[in-house]
C-alpha cells in the first residue's frame, strides 16, 4: 500500500482541528500553549509533505519549515514566560480568572 | 527504495499522532498532556523522515521533543503548588467542539478535493549541501536566517525579562 500527498493533508487537517479545539476549550494557559504547538506541528507536516511531493528539487519547503520552527519556538518561549509572569503576580494560571478587561 | 511513502509506516505514525493529540486534549493530568505532546512531536519527526527530510526530522526532535516540551514541563512544575493541582477537571465545551468540527470539515473537504492526485514522489531531492547553500547564501535565505536569529534573541530577552522575580 502506498500513500500520497492527500493522506498527509488529511492527517494534518485532523491534527489542526484537534489543536483548535484544545486552544479554544482549555482553561489552563499552559494547555492552550501546548494546543498551539499542536497546530504548528500540523502546519509543518503540511509544508514538508508539499515540499516532498510538489517541489522536491528546490528545498524551499524545508527552508520555510525551518523558519516556522524558529518562530514557534520563540512563540512558546515568550508565551510560557508570560504565563510565569501572570502566575507570579496573580498566583493563578487559569484563564477564566484573568477577566479584568471584561466589560 | 521506491519513491513512495510506505502505507504501513505512515499508518502507524498517523495513528500515533492523532491518538497522541486526542490524548493531549482529553488528558485530565496536565503533565500527561505534556508527555502526549512529546509523543506527537516524535511521531512528527518520524513522518518527516518518511518524507526524506532527515535534517528537518533532526531539528524537530531537538527543538520540539527537546526544548519545547522541557520548557512546558518546567512551566507546569513552577505553576503548580501541589501535586494534586496537576489533575484538572475536564474542560469540555460545545462551542469549541463545533468550531473545531466546522474548521476540520472545511479542511478535510479541501484536502479530499485536492486536484492533483500525487501518489509517487518525484525523484530529485536536494542534498543537505544544497540545502545549506540555499539557507546561508545571499541568493537563498541568508537575510531571512539573520532576521530569524534576531527574532530568537529578542524572544530570549523577553522571556528572561518577563519571567524575572517580582517583589510585591
Amino acid at each position: 500500500m502506498r500513500v500520497g500527498l492527500e493522506a498527509f493533508l488529511l492527517l494534518s487537517a485532523v491534527l489542526f482541528s484537534i489543536g483548535v479545539y484544545g486552544a479554544v476549550s482549555k482553561r489552563s494557559a499552559v494547555q492552550v500553549i501546548m494546543s498551539l504547538e499542536l497546530i504548528s506541528i500540523a502546519v509543518m507536516v503540511n509544508m514538508v509533505a508539499f515540499a516532498r511531493f510538489v517541489t522536491p528539487d528546490r528545498g524551499t519547503g524545508w527552508a520555510f519549515t525551518l523558519f516556522a520552527m524558529v518562530v514557534s519556538a520563540a512563540e512558546v518561549g515568550v508565551g510560557l514566560a508570560l504565563v510565569l509572569a501572570i502566575y507570579r503576580r496573580r498566583h493563578t494560571a487559569e484563564l477564566p480568572e484573568l477577566d479584568e478587561l471584561k466589560g | 527504495m521506491p519513491n513512495t511513502v510506505d502505507g504501513i509506516a505512515f499508518a502507524i505514525l498517523a495513528i500515533s499522532m492523532v491518538g497522541g493529540a486526542l490524548g493531549m486534549v482529553s488528558s485530565r493530568n496536565i503533565v500527561h498532556a505534556a508527555l502526549w505532546l512529546l509523543e506527537v512531536s516524535v511521531a512528527a519527526a518520524g513522518l518527516y523522515y518518511l518524507l526524506d527530510a532527515d535534517f528537518i526530522a533532526l531539528v524537530q526532535l531537538l527543538v520540539y521533543a527537546g526544548a519545547v516540551v522541557v520548557l512546558t514541563v518546567f512551566t507546569v512544575m513552577i505553576t503548580l503548588r501541589r501535586r494534586e493541582d496537576a489533575v484538572r477537571p475536564v474542560d469540555f465545551s460545545w462551542p469549541a467542539l463545533l468550531l473545531a468540527l466546522a474548521l476540520g470539515g472545511i479542511l478535510l473537504a479541501a484536502a479530499a478535493n485536492f486536484p492533483k492526485k500525487t501518489i509517487s514522489m518525484p525523484d530529485a531531492m536536494p542534498s543537505i549541501v544544497r540545502f545549506g547553500e540555499l539557507l546561508f547564501t545571499a541568493r537563498g535565505y541568508a537575510l531571512a536566517f539573520e532576521i530569524a536569529s534576531v527574532l530568537l534573541t529578542v524572544a530570549l530577552l523577553a522571556a528572561v525579562w518577563w519571567s524575572r522575580e517580582v517583589e510585591d
